[in-house]
């Protein structure tokens, strides 16, 4: 059964059908989900949850979809982490670590958003999925694609990395690579998805594909022991994500599921591409666009269509962002790798180095539950890292060259050395 | 003249044309000529202030006019603008 009664424009609040719709027609507004949520209420325990499997469908009254779930079955439930050594390096003392690195099937968050949008593409009877990507989302729309037996186009900025490029290509989709930024990529879609009868996850599928990444925050709340965290630190790129958790956390004190607190929610950028945070500390509404210069390719996004709503959420909710820059980000990489053993893309080291940067402000306080979100998997990004881990040493399958070396490597005199021949 | 791509919302006004020719020195005076062509179209590209809306962006032979001069940015003849509905994409 359905809880869903229809779409509403976010601005002026005219109402449309269940249509594969995204823009308001009188104010271009974006198009909302609107629940019926006393029934929700009515229908969704904490039990009845519980008694589901593990992904991101164990929450299905709270997603758009009038049927079965036709893709993702495997989606979401990420790990919590509690993130014990980070906390120490960054002298806090409760936090978590929200791990959407392991996410099935492709490794980012985007496998929440996809699998809803897929979902949904079936139920409309699409034959043909596509989207505008910086990579992750491309990889994950291919991947549903092909489980789901339908044709697959995605659009992306040339010069991406190879782990993404690859990871999308793999699962026998057509790849466009524009030349371009991924704003040019995402201008060109809305042109094709208005020409081409296509079901474009995040453009003309968008209000359903964006419920999905409500799905984070409830996991975060239910793995907290059904409670919100004091502070939550996550990426803003074309800014859907961080909107959709601060209604992920509205929603679930409405449905009874979480009692009642509060979450302050941080946006977090590289500082080549901060449109958001520029806004947020200029104090306007007004975002300027730029043109990205970033490692951060996944979070290269200089025309973030949601923006406004992000600033929105985060002031609501009491919370700031921060920018972190290439090097900060890299060392961030670092820092969590080390100290958790989380292998991270730049955008989760952004969602790092900021979260470090706002704790060492006193932007966040050190004794409250902090959530970082970590959205990507650095195994898909390896050429931004490649030059600042150490090489392997080289030597003979003999043990003789293994103890010389080994007297060179605890040799603390010789470390920087060694080092330096790399 | 320049050639500017309608998108679906706009198009009731455009009797259903995805692409109309319009005249103008800069993208303000080619809105105003789109509006005496099709009445009405002005106010859903602009808001009451007469700016762009926040949820529209306009494109002049691909480049934002944001990172142009807005509604002064000039126009030549044969240029190619869009109006593109801003809310999209996700990365």
């Amino acid at each position: 059964m359905s809880f869903v009664k229809g779409l509403e424009c976010r601005e002026c609040g005219q109402g449309y059908p269940k249509e594969p719709l995204h823009v308001c027609e009188t104010c271009f507004g974006p198009l909302e989900i609107v629940y019926d949520y006393d029934g929700i209420k009515k229908a969704l325990s904490r039990e009845k949850i519980a008694s589901r499997g593990k992904n991101l469908w164990r929450y299905r009254e709270l997603l758009p979809i009038d049927g079965e779930p036709q893709a993702g079955l495997y989606s979401g439930f990420t790990p919590l982490i509690r993130a014990h050594r980070l906390g120490e390096a960054l002298g806090v003392k409760e936090l978590y670590i929200k791990d959407d690195s392991v996410n099935h099937p492709t490794f980012s968050y985007k496998d929440r958003v996809v699998s809803v949008a897929i979902s949904k593409a079936i139920e409309f009877g699409f034959d043909t999925v596509s989207c505008a990507s910086t990579g992750n989302l491309a990889n994950s729309v291919a991947a549903h694609a092909a489980k789901a037996g339908l044709n697959c186009y995605v659009f992306i900025p040339d010069g991406l990395e190879q782990g993404k490029i690859i990871g999308s290509a793999i699962y026998g989709p057509r790849t466009i690579a524009i030349k371009g930024n991924y704003d040019d990529v995402n201008r060109l879609c809305s042109e094709i998805a208005d020409k081409y009868g296509w079901a474009f996850v995040n453009v003309n599928l968008r209000p359903y594909y964006a419920e999905g990444a409500k799905t984070h925050g409830f996991e975060i709340a239910e793995q907290l022991g059904w409670k919100l965290p004091r502070h939550l630190v996550v990426a803003s790129a074309g800014g859907t994500i961080l909107p959709k958790l601060a209604k992920a956390f509205k929603e679930l004190k409405r449905v009874g599921l979480v009692e009642d607190g509060e979450c302050k929610i941080y946006a977090a950028q590289a500082t080549g591409c901060a449109p958001m945070i520029q806004a947020l500390k200029k104090g306007t509404d007004l975002i300027s666009p730029v043109k990205p210069n970033t490692i951060a390719s996944s979070i290269a996004i200089g025309n973030p269509a949601d923006g406004y709503y992000v600033l929105q959420a985060v002031r609501e909710s009491g919370g700031w962002g921060e920018s972190a820059t290439d090097e900060e980000i890299i060392d961030a990489i670092k820092l969590l790798a080390r100290t958790e053993g989380i292998f991270t893309e730049p955008a989760g080291g952004t969602e790092v180095a900021v979260a470090k940067k706002l704790i060492q402000q006193g932007r966040i306080p050190r004794d409250e539950s902090i959530v970082i979100s970590v959205t990507g998997n650095g195994y898909k990004t390896l050429e931004v890292v490649a030059r600042s881990v150490e090489k392997p040493f080289k030597i003979q399958a003999d043990l003789p060259s293994f103890d010389e070396l080994y007297l060179q490597l605890t040799q603390p005199s010789s470390e920087k050395a060694l080092a330096g021949e790399g | 003249m320049v050639r500017v791509r309608v998108p679906t919302p706009l198009r009731k006004f455009t009797n259903g044309a995805d692409e109309v020719d319009a005249q103008g020195i800069n993208v303000r005076s080619m809105v105003e000529d789109l509006d005496r062509k099709f009445p009405g179209i002005k106010d859903r590209i602009c808001d009451e202030t007469g700016k762009i809306r926040r949820f529209v962006n306009v494109y002049v032979n691909g480049d934002d006019i944001r990172f142009l001069q807005n509604l002064e940015t000039a126009l030549k003849e044969g240029d190619n603008i869009s109006i593109v509905p801003a809310i999209a994409g996700g990365a």
